[in-house]
């Protein structure tokens, strides 16, 4: 049962009905032409409602619990995982899961933030709020990749680098410098996907890419709408607001440059249709990784530090 | 310093004057009146309690070059306001406010100068300037800083301050973190130094960039340093924050800075670490 977003509530009232008329078919009764019908209204709202969201509609998208996360897209994009573990200075830090991958038969380090499905995967992945070991364990992937030759794949979907005194203890903010710091260093390709929450500091530590993709109805911004609300609006409840002015969708950060590629989602969004949805991941990533393969590792290297010097230059 | 600038500097320091609320100056740690003007002398450190108060960039600058001379860098052309942003007010409003009582362009300053003997390019962050926050006009700032620096084959030295990314300037001031970051690549291509001076208060993705990624990586005694901020960590983890939590001492303490170093002891300190670290200087 999908569990619906407060805008979708018409959708929601349709499917009701057509639950209702299921159960009240019989040999007497035959309702199939009125669900049928039902079901295409719902098709057809799912696709305007999905076709016009605003940005505070797409920041609920983009968090959905049934969104597909890390490994969800880990098993439907490759054919093949091992996880690595451990940032090799404190522990391990399971908000960020890493590892070698095969996509499509091609050699990955695939990284990224997991936020887990239920409650007890919430915790143990504390909701995908990374402290400094998961960033020195993307670092040390992501160095391991360019000793060998592997292309970097990161999965951006995070809220943000967990705000805690352990983390601050541990040098949370040098830990993303450094991580950030590597991505521009890497003589091999980086790609990088923001599939739900690009959420600041947490979220570029492994995404400064050659090339940034991003769903339909992703975010990515500077800090939550909430936040940047509460701090400019002084109420939190003017996040939707907030969510406008910030530019936050696929579609704002493509017309600004941020964005080189928008992953179009299945109607009604990708927790709709996870399949659909990571399928059109899969062929976006093959394409970029075709691209950037061949490249010399120098031009990589410059192509992506020119690409961040020039924002604002 | 042209004979313009040496004016423009004088200028605030006049105005202040002229009213008499500017005459004291209370210590926000002690609570001790002391006169401003020997509050100024004084480097903005309290000289009952030691205090470190917030300083601008040029009072910085005076404090730092050899005999306070020195030219201040023009500040990048960027465009302005790209997200047409408004929050209760329009951003544009509030950029054209903070210009009008800072006399500055935006929050990061560089100067160039002899230091040491040695030909430097320093900048300096003022938290009055909106928060000293990093929008794309920090960001250039930054990025020319450096680029001056290897041109005259010298350091940059940076005293960060900030409350973190410039919020009204969207993914764009989150661009600086990585842009940053690819500038300071460049300088260590290069083989100079480069020096983080951390000063109250460095937080957000100021801290989480450029400001952690410093050669060597000192900080002001007291100075307020770290990622996230302490009330949202509160409402996070809903404990009290520990005494000195996130403080420089405590930086020092946590192997995340090199040492701290008060404002009086600041330029002798840099000087000596320039010394080890580039060639032997030549009679400037
Ligand atoms: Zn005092």
């Amino acid at each position: 049962m999908v569990s619906y977003l407060d805008f979708e509530k018409p959708v929601a009232e349709l499917q009701t009905r057509i639950a209702e008329l299921r159960k009240a078919t019989s040999d007497e009764m035959d309702l199939d032409r009125e669900i049928s019908d039902l079901e295409v209204k719902v098709q057809k709202l799912l696709r305007d409602t999905y076709a016009h969201l605003t940005p505070w509609q797409k920041t609920q998208v983009a968090r959905h619990p049934e969104r597909p996360h890390f490994h969800d897209y880990i098993s439907g994009l490759c054919e093949d995982f091992i996880p690595l573990a451990g940032d090799r200075l404190f522990g391990e830090d399971e908000a960020i899961i890493g590892g070698l991958a095969r996509i499509d038969n091609q050699r990955v380090m695939i990284i990224g933030q997991e936020k887990g499905n239920d409650t007890a995967s919430r915790i143990k992945h504390n909701f995908g709020m990374a402290r400094p070991e998961g960033y020195r364990k993307a670092i040390r992937l992501m160095k391991m990749a360019d000793r060998f030759g592997l292309p970097v794949v990161s999965l951006v979907d995070t809220s943000g680098a967990f705000p805690g005194i352990d983390a601050e203890e541990r040098g949370q903010a040098e830990a993303i410098a450094r991580s950030t710091e590597t991505c521009l260093s890497l003589g091999v390709p980086l790609i990088s996907v923001i599939v739900g929450e690009g959420g600041s500091g947490g979220a570029i530590a492994i995404a400064a890419a050659n090339r940034l993709l991003m769903f339909e109805h992703a975010i990515y911004s500077v800090i939550s709408p909430e936040g940047c609300a509460s701090i400019l609006w002084r109420d939190a409840g003017k996040a939707s607001d907030a969510a406008t002015a910030m530019k936050l969708t696929a579609t704002d950060l493509y017309g600004l440059g941020i964005v080189d590629r928008i992953v179009l989602e299945p109607v009604g969004g990708a927790h709709r249709d996870p399949k659909s949805a990571i399928a059109a991941l899969k062929t976006a990533l093959l394409q970029e990784l075709a691209f950037l393969t061949p490249m010399d590792q120098d031009v990589l290297r410059s192509m992506r530090r020119k690409k961040f010097l020039d924002i604002g230059g | 310093m042209s004979w313009l600038e040496k004016v423009r500097n004088k200028i605030p320091f006049i105005v202040k004057r002229e009213t008499p609320d500017n005459l004291w100056h209370r210590c926000s740690s002690c609570q001790t009146m002391i006169f401003n003007k020997d509050y100024e002398e004084n480097l903005s450190v309290c000289p009952k309690c030691g205090f470190h108060g917030r300083i601008g960039s040029r009072a910085r600058f005076d404090s730092l070059f050899d005999e306070g001379d020195y030219s201040v860098l023009p500040p990048p052309v960027v465009q302005e306001d790209p997200l047409k942003f408004r929050d209760t007010k329009r951003y544009a409003d509030r950029l054209k406010a903070a210009r009008l009582k800072s006399g500055e362009n935006d929050a990061l300053l560089n100067a160039k100068g002899l230091f040491g003997g040695r030909q430097t390019v320093i900048g300096v962050q003022d938290f009055s300037f909106m928060g000293g926050s990093m929008g794309l006009a920090v960001g250039s700032a930054f990025v020319a800083g450096v680029k001056a620096a290897i041109e005259c084959r010298s350091p940059y030295i940076i005293f960060t301050a900030a409350g973190g990314a410039r919020m009204q300037e969207g993914i764009l001031s989150l661009m600086q973190m990585p842009r940053t970051t690819a500038a300071i690549a460049a300088l260590r291509e290069a083989g100079l130094p480069y020096i983080v001076v951390l000063t109250d208060p460095t937080t957000g993705g100021v801290t989480a960039s450029y400001a952690m990624l410093g050669d060597i990586q000192i900080a002001e005694p007291g100075a307020l340093i770290g990622f996230a901020g302490q009330r949202v960590i509160e409402s996070t983890i809903r404990e009290k924050l520990p005494e000195g939590f996130q403080r420089a001492e405590y930086l020092l303490a946590h192997g995340m800075i090199d040492m701290v170093v008060p404002r009086f002891e600041m330029r002798d300190r840099l000087i000596s670490l320039m010394d080890y670290l580039l060639p032997v200087s030549e009679p400037a």
